[in-house]
């Protein structure tokens, strides 16, 4: 097992019986996650791609002992899914989008007092390669291998990794924390991860605009992480106080800029790619 | 999304923060007898834009009383930084013996609310936290008993605020409220730079309230606020859930996800091109979305079209369809480069083919071809 999750992880799926819930259980199944029991209130009893349904996560978990829920419902429910899987002692990746932000720092309170994780909210979720996906990253670009990646976007992330493979450069696990303001597994803690992590050599940092994440990273890199990190940063011609669709991503004053972003990680060392396509030649 | 001042004075006003008297006009006539409610010789007359730096742009004044209807009228209709004076706030004017800053904000790396208190009011935070970080008092603000240490706090702060002991009760009794605005409103940011202390107590001077938008649907009450700050095609890419920002270059841009759609922004600028827009079409998009992407890039008349798409959940055939369905309905008549890879990419390609359109897999291949493209028109 890479950071996290691995082969053994044991996953529920709250919101399964939904569009989204129900598509993305398919082909995590498929990529081999061991998604053990689905929850939607109301639809106990159902299955959905084999997987039994339960009415709430401790029915779920009273007959299948899981690690993990990934949540899929509605941003307006969200709180209530994930108080409901923290207090069952889940750690919980959070794929839905638009969360309330004062919803996000209750679910991220409380899981501080639960001493769970929390992945997202809006992300594209974790995956170990080769072992076990929890989320909807498209599970085919991916290869086993020994980088660890960390991006606040999805489909930049996808756009990385698939060159990566392309040229043989594996991966160990991969984050995707989320493009909100707050999340709950943020830059800082993912490198904590990928740092203790025997199977990871080196790290890849995606970043964008927005907030000061970047730069306390580069303070955290130069203090506790020994291993090679790279980074790539969107938004370098982003103007000022327009949110480039991710709600985190907004330069407002002089705050949150790429350029200061980029300095602070070269000023540390951390080599920073102009565009996407670089991030290969500064690896290995 | 970001409420005017006097919005967010009347907030303050029903949940228990003092602000001075005024009223609020569009017109310069329709002052009439609304000013005998206002005392004082002078009166503060202020523009309601959302923009900072009003003051130094000329949008507040100090007038007498004679003067209020003549200083309302130079205001309405002027811009601010761009943006369009509809509305002016006229205001008693406070006798000041003391101004801080305070604001409650969202600290992304503790992961909550920060309160953040300042010696110096009406200033720009983020100079002063730059340039004189020892005049600014920071503190974390966490969850239900996240107020319990504010008294204390209070207490300690006023020195360095410049306060006499008497006022921190009072300064931790604004600092609750204000937590408590954050909550009920769902609010991102309350500020109050300045909140001045007066022979009265305390006033906050200025308001500034960020409503999260994801919230909206919890306070329908300013959902026509946030069709306000749009433009027309912003307006237009909402309501099918596409993410849109003008941007003041030449090439337009279709992408699906924010981080990737920035990254194409760049991409292109590096190889010479400028873009006209920002524009996600959002995770799976159908084949009307793909094809409304088209119409709204195509109403700021671009010289060219670069789209850019990394199939995982978004079909590269639906995309492929949507540019096929917009060019059979509505010739474009500027260059059109098409990156797409991924999801059904195989079919994608043949349905653009079946039109004559080629795609290519490199974005940075595409960033070249449309600049070329676009440049030899």
């Amino acid at each position: 097992m890479a950071v996290l999750v691995g082969k053994n992880t044991k996953v529920i799926v709250q919101g399964i019986t939904g569009q989204q819930g129900s598509f993305h259980t398919k082909l995590m199944l498929e990529y081999g996650t061991q998604i053990v029991a689905g929850v939607t209130p109301g639809k106990a009893g159902q299955s959905v791609e084999g997987v039994p349904v339960f009415g709430t996560v401790k029915d779920a978990l009273a007959m299948h002992p899981a690690d993990f829920s990934i949540i899929f419902v509605p941003a307006k429910f969200l709180k209530d899914a994930a108080f409901e899987s923290l207090s069952n002692g889940l750690d919980t990746v959070l794929i839905t989008e638009n969360v309330p932000l004062h919803d996000v720092l209750s679910i991220i309170e409380f899981a501080r007092g639960k001493k769970r994780l929390v992945i997202g909210p809006n992300c594209p979720g974790i995956i170990t390669p080769g072992e076990t996906k929890l989320g909807i990253m498209p599970g085919h670009i991916f290869s086993k291998g020994n980088t660890g990646v960390i991006s606040r976007s999805g489909t930049l992330t996808y756009e990385i990794i698939e060159q990566m493979t392309r040229k043989g450069i594996g991966q160990s696990t991969v984050i995707g924390i989320g493009g909100d303001q707050i999340v709950g597994t943020n830059f800082i803690d993912a490198l904590a991860y990928f740092g203790k992590d025997d199977e990871t050599r080196e790290i890849v940092l995606i970043g964008e605009i927005g907030g000061d994440q970047e730069e306390r990273a580069a303070e955290f890199i130069q203090n506790h992480v020994s291993k090679k990190v790279v980074a790539y940063i969107a938004g370098v011609h982003a103007p000022k106080g327009k949110r480039m669709g991710h709600a985190g991503a907004i330069i407002t004053g002089n705050a949150g800029t790429a350029e200061s972003k980029i300095n602070a990680f070269e000023r540390i060392g951390v080599k920073v790619a102009r565009l996407p396509s670089e991030i290969i030649g500064l690896l290995g | 999304m970001n409420l005017k001042e006097y919005q967010g004075k009347d907030i303050f006003r029903d949940n228990g923060i003092s602000v001075l008297a005024g009223f609020v006009v569009s017109r310069a006539d329709s002052i009439g007898s609304k000013i005998n409610s206002l005392s004082g010789e002078e009166l503060v007359v202020k523009a309601q834009v959302l923009t900072g730096g009003r003051g130094k742009a000329g949008g507040i004044k100090i007038v007498k009383r004679s003067r209020v209807q003549d200083a309302v009228s130079e205001l309405i209709g002027k811009d601010i930084k761009g943006f369009r004076i509809k509305e002016v706030l006229v205001e008693e004017k406070a006798a000041v013996l003391k101004e801080i800053y305070v604001s409650l904000a969202v600290n992304r790396v503790e992961k909550c609310l920060s309160l953040i208190l300042c010696m110096e009011g009406g200033i720009d935070i983020e100079e002063i936290s730059a340039k004189s970080p020892e005049k600014i008092i920071k503190a974390p603000i966490r969850g239900k008993d996240g107020l319990s240490h504010i008294d204390a706090l209070c207490k300690d702060s006023i020195g360095v605020l410049g306060l006499e002991p008497g006022a921190a009760v009072k300064l931790a009794d604004i600092i609750r409220k204000m937590h408590s605005i954050a909550v009920r409103y769902d609010a991102e940011l309350v500020e109050i730079n300045p909140l001045a202390l007066t022979g009265h107590g305390f006033a906050a001077l200025d308001a500034k309230l960020v409503i999260d938008d994801n919230a909206l649907f919890r306070h329908p009450e300013f959902a026509s606020g946030k069709e306000e700050s749009l433009t027309d095609i912003e307006k237009e890419a909402n309501k099918f859930g596409i993410q849109y920002v003008e941007l003041d270059g030449d090439i337009a841009i279709i992408g699906n996800g924010a981080g990737l759609v920035m990254a194409t922004l760049d991409v292109l600028h590096h190889y010479g091109g400028k873009p006209a827009n920002f524009l996600d079409v959002g995770g799976g998009a159908s084949v009307e979305v793909m094809e409304k992407s088209l119409e709204l890039c195509m109403m700021k008349k671009p010289r060219g079209i670069f789209i850019n798409i990394f199939g995982g959940i978004t079909r590269c055939d639906f995309i492929a369809q949507g540019i096929v369905d917009f060019v059979g309905r509505k010739a474009i008549d500027v260059p059109l480069a098409v990156r797409m890879i991924g999801t059904n990419e195989q079919e994608g390609r043949r349905i653009l083919e079946g039109k004559g359109i080629s795609s290519l897999s490199s974005m940075e291949e595409c960033a070249k071809k449309i600049v070329e493209l676009a440049g030899s028109l």
